[in-house]
């Protein structure tokens, strides 16, 4: 691609994820609403979709207020790191062949840097609050994303073994032969659940736990910087999504379907995968989660780690011992 | 009074002669048959002591204004009254002591150190009427703010807004106000810091998604661990017991309708079968049947809405939206009978308000059909759910001498094992009829009082299709003369009853001079209504025991040590409306 095309593909990439971010807040309300026996939004528009617009003229024209006790800079700041963070993730993302903004032969590490980022914002907005339940919530999701941080780039060691690679697109391509969800259904789980951490939502949305914290981080929060941290949840949910998709579940591969489709069906089933657990699971305590991370999930982690390399040094050498 | 002659000889009353001297007390015979002795104020305090092991449980404590009663009958010189109500599950059997102030000396010895939750029930007393409790540990206000001036309950502090100065709410003011809330750790002895911690200090609520209404508990915490917690009432107060005082028996109604505000018509039933007491009615069977459904339904209504909710507290999303479903389809029923839904005030003194509508049978058939099943694909759904059990098992117990000494009711009682429920131990308004079983579970946790309640709304279901198959027919209301309004039919043929009906409804009905409680297994526990009748049109003093009140007391004792998350858990559990509370 010239340099044109790419940054018109960067724009469009841009578009469709803020786009698409905006979309799933009515989507996640809707589906929500269908599995709670319930309507959901469905006023505006056709199945109500014009309430994303709505949301959002309501959220711009909010006022801007900043608390008096809070520290201005840091606290106008936080927001905006979450949204830049995930979208800066989507660069590397192979949405079909030759479809990438940049073939980064590190993509993999890339997109985990860019997603640890994000708890600076969870971090830097809670403790800018100068709010109680946003300093609970903050010091929860340091704790929460640091530990889950760990194993989260440990359970994707598996497929960069398997595929002798840490380029996205590679990555892809190497499972014409079959998608690791099956070889690699550990690293897949571990990776899940780790997602959901990293991205807080229920039922692992510690830092936030309405019931507990009422808000969490973002208790002083409102207008469009709260919708920046919203913007930067859901964006987090697509690319977490399209992460699982491209190193799991073969990415744009598939028959008949342009790639691109592929990708996006393959996406779409993984982030209604998402709903569906924040609609059915209950929250475990912040110990309960942290014990779950270290005792189950890293050993676990190291379990498949061994394995896979076992396994992948044995076929280096030929099948035999 | 006959019931009471027979009490004394061999009841309570005969073992306290023997043991302290016919000399120190003085009986008053009370339309409810409990008894009542007035006893010393240098006397009572030994008297409590020895009744404790008998009677375990203190069940309400509470004033009486005595200065504008006329009918006292031979009862000893009083101004203030403290009255201790007790409570024995063995002998099932209640004991109220009496015991009179004369001012200017309005003040007794507290009995924090005989029964804890005393604490609570005694900064009530000095709240409403200026008794002072001497020896009480934290002596202040409770339910009006702390900068309140009177005692509201006293005979001359003004009932009514008219009587007031139109309030206004200054910056100035305001500001007095916050300040006066601020929560002081020193005032309740915590420490700012140890040696290795300095504690934060949490104002959880009175706004807060998880405290189920306007209530504040004030935290200690090193980290998330609660070290102590200061639960802070009266943000729901509305005076229900002082406007008793200025409403007919029959225009209270709708009032108690909004003490448990989930409970509904539960709230009239203690309340009208107080007053049938007072007044002698006796109510004729259909309406007892007709009750007892209403009750239960709404029974389960609340039941419903604590699942939910709980389920919801500890971070499980969707549950509360299908119970909330089927509590809409109650509701449905509840509208067509009573035509209100949450408040229907539909209980009559001597009866109920209506005859049931044309086919009741088949809604109220169909909703019990469809709910167990319904109850199976919840309790798959969240109570057995792992995460939920984790959060919830082993949280926030306490044993059953606990619960009884904390005045602990209905569910959260028999979640510890006690085995004892109103509707059966002390049948009221018909409940002797009905075949139902009484759930109990053995932990004292969370998890333990949800399973209480979740089975309970399937022994209710039970009750209300025996009510269903079994309904008699007959009037609905008694024909007794205080029956209000009275049956109208009469009327028309004539003049007396005419007379009677015009009286009735204009002034309300007289009620007999004399004073009674009744007791009722309520959603969240005991209910009780202590009436002081002075003869009038309107009651001279009507007391609301809640069990909310009791529960919420006893909250530090059960959290402390645990983390926030667990606190919300304990808070759902409980099941409490603060309007219950604060009444």
């Amino acid at each position: 691609m010239s340099d044109g095309m790419i940054i018109l593909f960067a724009l469009i990439v841009l578009a469709g994820a803020v786009g698409g971010a905006a979309v799933m807040t009515w989507w996640e309300r809707r589906l929500l609403g269908i599995w709670q026996d319930r309507y959901g939004p469905n006023r505006l528009g056709p199945f109500g979709i014009l309430q994303v617009a709505a949301d959002m003229l309501k959220l711009l024209t909010k006022d801007d207020w900043v608390p008096p006790f809070a520290d201005k800079v840091v606290f106008i700041f936080a927001p905006t790191a979450i949204v830049m963070a995930m979208m800066l993730g989507f660069a590397v993302v192979p949405f079909g062949p030759g479809l990438q903004i940049i073939d980064m032969n590190i993509g993999l590490l890339f997109f985990l840097g860019m997603t640890s980022l994000a708890v600076y914002s969870v971090l830097l907005g809670g403790l800018a609050s100068n709010n109680k339940y946003a300093l609970l919530g903050g010091l929860r999701s340091a704790a929460q994303m640091v530990s889950y941080e760990v194993f989260m780039g440990l359970a994707l060691m598996g497929v960069v073994m398997l595929s002798g690679s840490f380029n996205l697109r590679e990555i892809v391509e190497s499972q014409a032969d079959g998608w690791y969800c099956i070889s690699q259904f550990l690293g897949l789980f571990v990776f899940t659940v780790a997602g959901i951490a990293e991205s807080h939502r229920l039922p692992f949305d510690l830092p936030e736990a309405e019931h507990e914290l009422t808000a969490g981080f973002h208790t002083e929060y409102g207008g469009m910087k709260f919708a920046m941290f919203m913007l930067g949840e859901y964006l987090g949910l697509i690319l977490i999504s399209s992460m699982i998709v491209t190193l799991f579940f073969g990415g744009w591969l598939g028959p008949w379907l342009h790639p691109v489709i592929w990708f996006g069906i393959k996406t779409f089933i993984v982030i209604c995968f998402f709903v569906l657990l924040r609609a059915a699971i209950p929250r475990p305590r912040y110990d309960q989660l942290m014990s779950l991370g270290w005792k189950i999930m890293l050993p676990l982690t190291l379990v498949n780690l061994v394995f896979t390399g076992a396994i992948a040094l044995w076929l280096a050498n030929g099948g035999t011992a | 009074m006959q019931a009471t002659e027979t009490l004394q000889q061999t009841g309570i009353i005969a073992e306290l002669y023997e043991r302290f001297g016919e000399d120190c007390f003085k009986v008053q015979a009370c339309a409810d048959g409990i008894a009542t002795l007035w006893v010393d104020k240098d006397k009572f305090q030994y008297v409590l002591r020895y009744l404790k092991p008998k009677f375990p449980m203190l069940h309400d404590l509470f004033g009486i204004d005595e200065r504008l009663r006329v009918n006292r009958d031979e009862q000893p010189v009083s101004d203030f009254t403290v009255v201790y109500h007790l409570l024995s599950f063995n002998r099932n059997e209640d004991v109220r002591i009496k015991v009179g102030l004369v001012e200017p000396d309005v003040q007794v010895p507290t009995i924090v150190d005989i029964w804890p939750n005393a604490n609570w029930y005694e900064r009530e007393v000095w709240d409403m009427f200026g008794i002072d409790f001497s020896g009480h540990p934290n002596l202040y206000r409770i339910l009006m703010p702390p900068t309140w001036e009177g005692h509201p309950l006293r005979k001359d502090h003004p009932a009514r807004a008219t009587e007031m100065e139109p309030f206004s709410l200054d910056q100035h003011r305001q500001d007095k106000e916050q300040e006066a809330l601020r929560f002081r750790p020193e005032q309740w002895g915590m420490e700012q810091k140890t040696d290795d911690t300095e504690f934060m200090f949490l104002n959880l609520g009175p706004n807060h998604p998880s405290v189920h209404g306007v209530f504040r508990i004030a935290l200690q915490l090193d980290g998330e661990i609660v070290v102590d917690a200061v639960p802070d009432i009266g943000y729901h107060h509305r005076g229900a017991e002082k406007m008793g005082e200025r409403q007919t028996w029959h225009s209270y109604i709708p009032y108690t309708d909004r003490i448990d505000y989930l409970g509904g018509v539960m709230n009239n039933l203690a309340y009208v079968m107080s007053v049938e007491k007072l007044a002698g009615i006796e109510v004729p069977d259909r309406a007892k049947v007709i009750r007892i459904m209403m009750a239960e339904l709404f029974r389960i209504s609340s039941h419903l809405v604590f699942y939910g909710t709980f389920v919801q507290d500890v971070g499980q999303m969707s549950p509360v939206f299908y119970m909330f479903a089927d509590r809409e389809r109650l509701f449905g029923i509840v509208e067509a009978i009573t035509g209100g839904r949450m408040h229907p005030a539909w209980f009559r003194v001597g009866g109920v308000a209506q005859d049931l509508p044309i086919g009741w049978e088949k809604m109220v058939r169909d909703f019990i059909d469809a709910m167990p099943a319904r109850l199976d694909h919840y309790d798959k759904m969240a109570m057995q759910n792992k995460i939920l059990q984790k959060r919830a098992m082993g949280i926030g117990s306490y044993s059953q001498e606990e619960a009884i000494e904390w005045g602990v009711t209905g569910p959260g009682l028999r979640a510890t094992g006690m085995d004892w429920d109103l509707r059966r131990d002390r049948p009221y308004g018909g409940y002797d009829q009905f075949d139902f079983e009484v759930p109990v579970a053995n932990n004292g946790d969370c998890y333990d009082r949800a399973v209480v309640r979740i089975e309970e709304i399937r022994q209710s279901l039970r009750i209300i299709r025996q009510c269903l198959d079994n309904m008699p027919e007959g009037p609905y209301k008694s024909d007794h003369r205080l029956t209000t309004p009275p049956p109208k039919e009469r009327t028309m043929q004539d003049i007396e009853t005419l007379i009677h009906h015009f009286l009735n409804v204009s002034w309300g009905p007289v009620v007999p001079a004399g004073e009674a409680t009744q007791l009722i297994e309520a959603t969240k526990g005991h209910n009780s209504y202590h009436l002081v009748s002075d003869g009038g049109t309107m009651s001279y003093r009507t007391r609301i025991r809640t069990p909310s009140f009791a529960h919420l007391q006893q909250i530090p004792l059960i959290s402390n040590g645990l983390m926030i998350a667990d606190l919300i858990a304990i808070i759902a559990s409980i099941d409490f409306v603060m309007a219950d509370v604060d009444r």
